[in-house]
C-alpha cells in the first residue's frame, strides 16, 4: 500500500515535472525535507499560497480602473514571480514573465489577458500539488 | 579553527566553535516568507546559525544589538522597507560584515550595483545548497582582510576598525574588555588564523587610544596635524609614526565622510536644497553644537530647517538650546549630518553608518520633538559637530543650555555627563531611519530606566576617568553639549575611556555597554553606532582639557565632531522611543 503510494505520488511528480508546471526547485525542496521536518514541502506550498494571495488581489485591484499604474503592476508582478519561484512555479513564472513584458509596453489589455492566465496557472498548481500532498 | 572568544557580547552566545564553519551566525534578510522559510531550512543544513528577519531596519537593529552576533548577512535585494543597497551599504559600515545579495532579477547591472555597494556576492534565485555552503569563504576572506587592513596604511573602504570594530570582529576580542589596557596593542589572534601570517602587529585602536590621539590632534590643530607631532603628543611608545600616520588617514577619510553626510542630511532633513556647504572638515569647525543648531534651526536661523515642520518644532526642543558659540568659532551650521541623515536616502553608503544613527535620532524626534540639532542637519555640514561637544556638557553647570533634545524625553540632562557625550558619536542609528517602534533598540526598553541611567553624572562619571575634570570644563565652555541627552544614552555608549575600541555602536539602548558596564564591546546594542569607542573618550578628553577647547578649535571640532554626530543620535534614540526608526 505504502509502496504504491510512493509510486503514484512518484509519477505524478514526474508528470508535473515534465508538463512544466513544477522546475528543479521543487525538487531541490524534496531534498531538503528530512526527519527533523517531514511535511516540510507541504508546509512550504501552504505558506506560499497564502502569502502570495494578497499579491494577487492587489494586482487585481491595480488592473480595475486606470489610470493605470504601470511601474506598481510591474513591481508587484516581480515581488509575486519572486515568491512563485521559491516552490518551482514554472508555468506561473512564465505567465508572470508574460504580464511584465506587457507592462513595460504599457498594453492594459496584454496585462489583462495574461493576468488571467497567471490566475489560472496558479489555482491549477494549488490543486496538483494538493493531490499531490495527499499521495504522499 | 575557531577561537572560541572568551568574551561574548553582552548576552550573546559566540558561536563559534572548532568546526567552522559550521555554527556559522548568518542574518537572513527578506520579506518573501517563503523564501525565508526556504533559505532557513537550507542554511540549517549547512549547520549554520540562522537567524531570519523580513525588515530590513529589523535586520539593522539586530545587527547592532547583536554587536559581534553575525558573521554573515544575506538579504534580498527588493525589500518594502529600505533599499537593499542601502542596507548593503550600512551593514558593510557599522557593522563591516560581509553581506550577499538575493534576487530573482540576474540583471548584470543590478549585479553590479550590488557589488558596488560592497556585497561580497549576488546569488540569484532560487538559490541551490551548493552556494549556500560557500558562504563561509567570504567570512574567513573579511577577517583576513581586516587582519591585514589594521596597521596599514592602506585605506580599505571599511577599515575603520576602530570605528567599526574591525578588529575586535577579527579577534573576537569584545570591547567589554577595556579594562585590559594590553588591549591597545595586541597581536591578531584572528579567530581563524594564527597572525604569525600578517606582516605587522595590528594595533587596536581601543577607545583609550584612539582619545589620546584626537586630543593630541585636536591640540595641535587639525590643520596642522602631522603623524609625528602627534605621536610625541600622544606619548604612547610602542606607538609608530606609521601606525599614527594610517590612523590619521583613515580619520582625516572618516571626518570628510561624516561632513559629507551632514551635508547630505542637511538637504534630506527637509531642507532639501540647503547648501550644507560646509564640507571643510578639518577646519571647518565652526560648527556648532549640534545642540546648538537646532536651536537655530528651531529658531529659523537656519533657513533649511524651517522647511520642515517636524524639525522646526524640534527645533524648539531642548536641544538646541544649547549654543556653543564660545567654544569653537561655529558657524551656524548645526550638526547636520545628524539630522539630515534619519532621512537621507542618499548618502553615500559610507556615510551611511554615520547618518543612520542621526537618522534615527530624526525619527524620534520628530516624534518627540527631538532636539534640534537633528533637525538641524539640514542645515550645516559638519563642522558643527567637531566643536560642539564639549562644552556642552556644563551646560547644566553653567549654561543654560539645554539638554540634549533627547534627553527631553525622558533622559534627565545630565549634563555633566561627558561621557555621554561622547558615546553617542557613533550613534548612527540606523534605526532612525525606521519609524517603526518595533525596533526597539534595547535602550529603547531602558528608556523607562534609561533615562534613570543618564542620569546622573556619577554614574558615567565613574566611566570616564576625567569626569570631574569634564565637569570642570564644562563649566567653562559656553555651549551647551547636547551632551547630556548623551549621557542618557551614553550609558549606552561607550565612552569608557577605557573601553577597548571596538564598534562603540551604540546601541539602542544597550549601548553603554561602553560605559564602564560592558562597554565597548558589549553592546553596541542598540541602534546607535558609536563611530568609535575611541571617540567617545576622546571627546571626554577634550573635554576636560580646557585648553584644547579654547585653543583649538579645530582639533577639538574634529572630534567632537565624531561625537557630536553620535551623541545626538544616541540621545535621540534614547528619548524617542520607537520613534527611531525611520524608514
Amino acid at each position: 500500500m505504502e509502496n504504491q503510494k510512493q509510486r503514484q505520488a512518484a509519477y505524478m511528480r514526474r508528470s508535473l515535472l515534465d508538463q512544466g508546471y513544477l522546475d528543479e526547485q521543487f525538487i531541490h525542496l524534496e531534498e531538503l525535507q528530512d526527519d527533523t521536518n517531514p511535511n516540510f514541502v507541504e508546509e512550504v506550498v501552504k505558506l506560499f499560497y497564502t502569502d502570495s494571495a494578497r499579491f494577487i488581489r492587489n494586482i487585481e485591484l491595480a488592473l480595475e480602473n486606470g489610470p493605470y499604474d504601470f511601474a506598481r503592476l510591474d513591481n508587484l508582478m516581480y515581488q509575486f514571480k519572486g515568491s512563485s519561484s521559491s516552490i518551482g512555479a514554472r508555468r506561473v513564472k512564465g505567465q508572470c514573465t508574460q504580464f511584465q513584458e506587457y507592462c513595460n509596453a504599457r498594453n492594459i489589455e496584454g496585462c489583462n489577458n495574461t493576468f488571467q492566465g497567471v490566475k489560472q496557472e496558479y489555482a491549477t498548481l494549488k490543486t496538483k500539488l494538493e493531490t499531490y500532498f495527499q499521495m504522499k | 579553527m575557531m577561537a572560541n572568544s572568551s568574551k561574548t557580547s553582552a548576552g550573546f552566545s559566540s558561536p563559534r566553535s572548532d568546526t567552522f564553519p559550521a555554527g556559522l551566525r548568518v542574518l537572513v534578510v527578506d520579506d518573501d516568507v517563503t523564501w525565508l522559510k526556504i533559505l532557513e531550512k537550507m542554511l540549517k543544513k549547512c549547520s549554520y546559525e540562522v537567524t531570519t528577519c523580513g525588515l530590513a531596519r529589523e535586520a539593522l537593529y539586530l545587527l547592532r544589538e547583536r554587536k559581534d552576533g553575525f558573521d554573515i548577512v544575506i538579504s534580498d535585494v527588493n525589500m518594502p522597507d529600505m533599499d537593499g543597497f542601502k542596507l548593503l551599504e550600512h551593514v558593510g559600515l557599522e557593522m563591516d560584515l560581509p553581506v550577499i545579495m538575493m534576487s530573482v532579477d540576474g540583471e548584470t547591472s543590478r549585479v553590479m550595483k550590488g557589488v558596488q555597494h560592497g556585497a561580497c556576492d549576488y546569488l540569484l534565485k532560487p538559490i541551490r545548497m551548493k552556494e549556500l555552503r560557500n558562504i563561509w569563504q567570504h567570512v574567513l576572506r573579511k577577517k583576513m582582510q581586516e587582519a591585514r587592513d589594521v596597521g596599514n596604511n592602506d585605506l580599505d573602504q571599511y577599515d575603520e576598525v576602530w570605528m567599526l570594530g574591525g578588529a575586535e570582529l577579527l579577534s573576537g576580542k569584545k570591547r567589554k574588555d577595556f579594562e585590559n589596557k594590553d588591549d591597545e596593542k595586541e597581536m591578531s589572534d584572528s579567530r581563524f588564523g594564527d597572525p604569525s601570517s600578517m606582516k605587522k602587529a595590528r594595533v587596536f585602536w581601543t577607545v583609550d587610544l584612539h582619545q589620546k590621539f584626537v586630543k593630541a590632534v585636536n591640540q595641535i590643530g587639525f590643520d596642522k596635524v602631522g603623524p609625528k607631532k602627534i605621536l610625541d603628543l600622544m606619548g604612547v611608545p610602542w606607538l609608530t609614526r606609521e601606525n599614527v600616520a594610517s590612523h590619521l588617514q583613515k580619520y582625516r577619510l572618516y571626518l570628510t565622510r561624516l561632513q559629507k553626510e551632514d551635508e547630505a542630511k542637511a538637504s534630506f532633513c527637509g531642507i532639501k536644497h540647503q547648501d550644507v556647504s560646509s564640507k571643510e572638515t578639518s577646519s571647518s569647525l565652526t560648527l556648532q553644537n549640534p545642540v546648538d543648531v537646532c536651536t537655530d534651526v528651531a529658531n529659523d536661523k537656519y533657513g533649511g530647517v524651517s522647511g520642515d515642520k517636524e524639525i522646526a518644532q524640534n527645533g524648539k526642543s531642548n536641544i538646541c538650546e544649547s549654543k556653543v558659540k564660545g567654544v569653537v568659532s561655529m558657524p551656524a551650521a548645526e550638526p547636520r549630518s545628524v539630522v539630515g541623515d534619519s532621512f537621507d536616502s542618499q548618502t553615500a553608503g559610507s556615510k551611511i553608518g554615520l547618518n543612520d544613527s542621526f537618522r534615527l535620532v530624526n525619527t524620534d524626534v520628530k516624534n518627540a520633538k527631538v532636539p534640534a540639532p537633528y533637525c538641524s542637519t539640514g542645515e550645516a555640514p559638519q563642522p558643527q559637530y567637531k566643536q560642539d561637544f564639549k562644552p556642552h556638557f556644563q551646560s547644566a553647570n553653567g549654561s543654560s543650555h539645554q539638554p540634549l533634545p533627547v534627553v527631553s524625553h525622558q533622559i534627565p540632562v545630565d549634563r555633566t555627563q561627558p561621557t555621554c557625550f561622547l558615546n553617542h558619536v557613533p550613534s548612527r542609528e540606523e534605526s532612525d531611519r525606521y519609524p517603526d517602534t518595533d525596533n526597539k533598540p534595547s535602550y529603547f526598553k531602558n528608556k523607562s530606566e534609561g533615562v534613570g541611567k543618564f542620569s546622573p553624572i556619577q554614574s558615567t562619571a565613574n566611566l570616564f576617568q576625567p569626569v570631574s575634570h569634564q565637569q570642570t570644563n564644562f563649566h567653562t565652555l559656553e555651549q551647551i553639549m547636547p551632551s547630556t541627552t548623551w549621557c542618557v544614552t551614553s550609558h549606552n555608549v561607550i565612552s569608557h575611556p577605557q573601553s577597548s575600541q571596538g564598534n562603540l555602536t551604540l546601541g539602542s539602548g544597550s549601548i553603554v555597554a561602553s560605559l564602564g558596564e560592558d562597554m565597548c564591546g558589549a553592546s553596541i546594542q542598540g541602534e546607535f553606532f558609536l563611530a568609535s569607542n575611541g571617540l567617545q573618550n576622546i571627546d571626554q578628553f577634550d573635554y576636560n582639557d580646557p585648553q584644547p577647547i579654547s585653543g583649538v578649535p579645530t582639533c577639538l571640532y574634529d572630534t567632537l565632531r565624531f561625537d557630536h554626530e553620535y551623541p545626538i543620535d544616541s540621545l535621540e534614540g534614547i528619548v524617542m522611543d520607537q520613534g527611531l526608526f525611520i524608514v
